[in-house]
């Protein structure tokens, strides 16, 4: 049984229950303990930043250059918090409800509420830092509203709120760097997880400069290595972006949570040709404005100035005429999909819908949709060379936000003791949907007001134990197994590029196990990788050498991705029922929309690893849902 | 289209480099500059050659990670725009395209591209923040800032950390980023109480490191993908003439 360790009492209280208990570690005891944090994005920094201030020391590892590049500055639109501050009736408990619901009633209460009782104090901690989130004319912040909540507690800093989160946090970082208490270590890639007695000790990393493996060790290790969607090839996220950091800990014992529970974005740019690397995300803020639609008619050829209005349809305001536009991502990417399937897309692929700003410019006058959106619509032109002023916006659901990742429970622990998981990284706080701008707020939360509690938490037992050092014979055991499979790939003599594999899969989990799937495509799917995984055991071609190689690198990154996909498509198929972003075709009512089984389903999965030649073992962590009723989730 | 390229090739900091020369054809417009480096690469490995080498991670302008020459111009030929947001319907058939990593001292070369900017870590390191610990910050609205003064800060916050600014410098000064920042946090009122102390150890770090003096001629404003303005440098020197009157 695993234990999520939620505290008793009321939902309002387990927080504040738990951080009066929470052991503490005395001032002149912290310099003695070391935590080893990968990744540097808004989990890892603020992470980092925290404990260091603290003063335990910190080793910090990220694969780019530099912390400020972690994907976390890739986000646009917003991030999410209770304040208030328009007196529209916004609470912890209407956020808590909405995010609950948000997530198809498959996310932990305790979790969420806390989520939001912790959001207000990262808008103050934020601003503090000198992060310039949008103000009113009278000099307080401003707010906006987001799709699938009726109030504004949206906080952003103009379409770079996730640029201007992480330099802050980026900043904190590097201020503790100044003080020695963080050691950096950027174009490092950690590659393997080191237990000593079952508990977390250290990792393996690969310097990406030189090429050297070392061992780093520490009495805590914290995963935020943010989320897993490249797994699809073509998504919103970074080309970098990987699930090594999660798999390797997962083969070492470590539970993997909701993994086939991905987020597919309606408003990415469609894919344009066969050497495309990734697919761009526009602001989910044109929703506000833009009105989405595709031709009535199949295989409609004509520009789409020249189609008449009764002959296009509005396929969301249609279906949901109470959010119309505004509908829920999963719901709003669904319904795009359906529509393209059916032979309506738009676009030279035919794999697009309309996102039209025609009637806005007309009510509004183009020069406040200008003031409001011209950065995307350069970006827009940039990229494609249209002018979407006069032409409306061709736009496709992509893959985008892992709501899966390692389990951990409350403390944010894993099931392996002293390592812990933080940001996109975890499984935690979204359920089978995320709402948009929650994510940044959750990875700040994480890092900034809750592992600084538990992670001390657990370090207070650690005082006293032997340490550990790099001689440990765990080390030279995991620092081996690294070097055979670095060795491995230099040695094989296919004719195969690894971005050929990495394509090859991402296909295949879009075809069956994306943003619709069914039982038959996903038995399909799991053949078809087991013998995705002997190919490319055999017809690899890596060229360069075991120093700087960024074929290499990729290599390790690949071999992880069929292995992750394979569990996804085990996930995808034992789930028998349609939950948020989990659409299975069998489950759906008359009018298509997703049916959710609570009397079956009403759970967490999470996987066990049986080695290579077994299945997954799944072990369920049961939701219980005391504070609210589990509802149809409508949005019509 | 059929493209000649010539790519700067260098095994690392302390080797010696050169232009090599390819060709790659297949190339079409909606192509962004490092798809078109992706399919190079394709090709190599077909050839067992190592790959080019070359930075990149968000491919959506927003990381600061990619950056290289192109035909002599920091991230090529379009105005305040990343390499890897540079299409290749900028160019056409038959262009003969060089292909450099940004050169600076206190930027060595990595491999092939790629490049070492550290060099700007250190300078943030050595004083590019507020000092606000984290975890009992005051309510954010207790001190109100006027809607001019957020959008000029934010402005001059929305630096990538490229270096488009340093490679296309003749001295190599890293004046415009180190400014963005000065400003960023000079003009909040949360930043203020530090103001002097930062502005003299961020210059002081930005000497240390190897970059060049300015000397006003502007070329940074010209490429940065920001478009941060160069009244950024003159508001640090202006912060660090105060800062040395005001330090006696
Ligand atoms: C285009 C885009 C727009 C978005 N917009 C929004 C939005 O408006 N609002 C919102 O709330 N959310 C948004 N999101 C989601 C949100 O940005 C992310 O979920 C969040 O930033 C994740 O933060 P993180 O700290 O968990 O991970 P990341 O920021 O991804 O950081 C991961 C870190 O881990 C490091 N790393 C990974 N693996 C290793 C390894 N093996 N070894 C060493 N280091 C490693 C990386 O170097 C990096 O430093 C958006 C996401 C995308 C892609
Ligand atoms: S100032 Fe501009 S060119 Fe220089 S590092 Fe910043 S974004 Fe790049
Ligand atoms: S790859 Fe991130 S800015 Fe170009």
């Amino acid at each position: 049984m695993i234990d999520s360790k939620i505290p008793d009492g009321p939902l309002a209280d387990k927080w504040n229950t738990y951080k009066a208990k929470a052991k503490l570690v005395n001032p002149a005891n912290r310099k003695k303990l070391t935590v080893i944090v990968v990744g540097t994005g808004l989990a890892g920094s603020s992470c980092a930043a925290s404990l260091a201030e603290q003063g335990y020391n910190i080793q910090s590892f990220c694969f780019q250059d530099s912390p400020r590049r972690a994907h976390s500055v890739a986000a646009q639109g917003g991030v999410n918090a209770v304040k208030n501050y328009k007196n529209d009736g916004d609470s912890v408990f209407r956020m808590f409800y909405d995010t609950i619901k948000g997530g198809d009633f498959r996310s932990r209460e305790a979790n969420v509420y806390r989520l939001a009782e912790c959001s207000a104090s990262l808008i103050d901690q934020s601003v503090a830092q000198g992060v310039p989130f949008a103000r009113e004319y009278g000099g307080y912040l401003n707010n906006r509203s987001f799709g699938g909540v009726q109030v504004s507690r949206t906080f952003y800093a103009r379409g770079q709120t996730g640029q201007q989160l992480l330099l802050g946090a980026y900043q904190s970082l590097l201020r503790q760097v100044n003080t020695g208490k963080v050691t950096m270590h950027t174009r490092h890639e950690m590659l393997e997880l080191v237990l000593v007695d079952g508990k977390a000790k250290g990792i393996i990393a690969r310097n990406l400069e030189t090429g050297a493996i070392e061992r780093h060790a520490a009495d805590a290790v914290v995963l935020a290595t943010g989320g897993y969607g490249k797994v699809y090839y073509l998504s919103t996220l970074a080309m970098g972006c990987n699930s090594s950091a999660l798999w390797r800990a997962h083969k070492k014992g470590a539970y993997m949570a909701g993994v086939s529970w991905i987020q597919f974005h309606p408003t990415c740019l469609p894919q344009h040709g066969a050497n495309q690397s990734k697919l761009t995300l526009m602001s989910e803020s044109l929703r506000n404005d833009g009105r989405i639609w595709v031709p009535k008619k199949v295989g409609d050829d004509r520009l789409p100035n020249s189609i008449p209005e009764e002959e296009r349809d509005y396929y969301l305001e249609r279906r949901y005429p109470a959010f119309g536009n505004l509908a829920p991502r999963d719901i709003s990417s669904r319904a795009a999909k359906e529509r393209i399937d059916s032979g309506h897309g738009a676009g030279p692929m035919k794999n697009a819908v309309y996102l039209d700003f025609s009637d806005a410019i007309a009510a509004q006058g183009k020069k406040t949709i200008e003031a409001k959106y011209s950065n995307l619509f350069a970006m827009y032109e940039k990229i494609n060379g249209i002018d979407a002023y006069k032409e409306p916006m061709l736009i496709s659901p992509a893959a985008h936000f892992t709501m899966g990742g390692l389990w951990v429970d409350y403390e944010l622990m894993t099931t392996i003791p002293g390592l812990f998981a933080l940001g996109e990284a975890n499984f935690a706080d979204h359920g089978a949907n995320r709402l948009g701008a929650n994510s940044l707020l959750q990875a700040c939360v994480d890092g900034y007001f809750i592992a600084p509690y538990t992670i001390p938490n657990y370090l207070s037992g650690e005082l006293n134990t032997t340490k550990v050092t790099t001689e440990h014979p765990a080390f030279a055991e995991a620092e081996n197994s690294v070097r055979e499979q670095l060795n491995r790939f230099l040695q094989s003599k296919g004719t195969l590029s690894t971005d050929y594999f990495h394509k090859t899969i991402g296909r295949l989990l879009y075809e069956k196990c994306g943003l619709s799937r069914s039982k038959q495509n996903l038995e399909e799917a799991i053949v078809a990788i087991k013998s995705l995984k002997a190919s490319f055991e055999k017809d690899l071609l890596i060229t360069g050498d075991d120093t700087l190689n960024s074929e290499l690198e990729k290599a390790g990154r690949v071999a992880d991705y069929i292995e992750l996909a394979e569990l996804m498509c085990y996930d995808a198929l034992q789930r028998e029922e349609s939950c948020g972003a989990h659409f299975r075709e069998e489950y759906q009512s008359n009018e298509g929309e997703a049916v959710r089984n609570d009397t079956d389903y009403c759970y967490v999965s999470a996987w066990e690893w049986k080695g290579i030649a077994n299945p997954p073992e799944l072990h369920k962590e049961p939701l219980v849902f005391e504070n609210v009723e589990l509802a149809v989730r409508s949005y019509k | 289209m059929k493209l000649y390229l010539k790519i700067w090739r260098q095994l690392n900091a302390t080797s010696k480099g050169e232009m090599v020369d390819y060709e790659i054809d297949g190339v079409t417009e909606h192509m962004s500059f490092l798809e078109m480096l992706d399919l190079l690469n394709e090709s190599l490995i077909q050839l067992k050659e190592r790959v080019i080498e070359f930075d990149h991670d968000c491919r959506e302008g927003i990381c600061g990670q990619c950056g290289v020459m192109i035909n002599g111009r920091a991230h090529g030929p379009l105005k305040h725009t990343t390499t890897c947001q540079l299409h290749m319907r900028s160019f056409k058939d038959g262009d003969t395209i060089y292909i450099e990593p940004f050169r600076a001292t206190a930027f060595p070369v990595v491999r092939d591209l790629k490049i070492n900017r550290t060099s700007f870590d250190s300078i943030i390191v050595a004083g590019g923040y507020i000092g606000a610990s984290t975890g009992q910050a005051p309510e954010a609205n207790s001190i109100p800032i006027s809607y001019e003064t957020v959008e000029a800060s934010f402005d001059a916050a929305a630096c990538i950390g490229c270096g488009a600014c340093v490679a296309t410098c003749k001295n190599s000064s890293a004046a415009l980023f180190v400014g963005a920042k000065i400003t960023h946090l000079a003009l909040l009122p949360q930043g203020k109480i530090e103001a002097s102390k930062r502005v003299l150890t961020m210059v002081d770090q930005m000497d240390t490191e190897g970059f060049g003096a300015c000397s006003n001629t502007e070329a940074c404003e010209v490429e940065c993908p920001q478009g941060i303005s160069v009244l950024s440098i003159a508001k640090m020197n202006y912060e660090y003439n105060k800062a040395l009157i005001m330090k006696k």
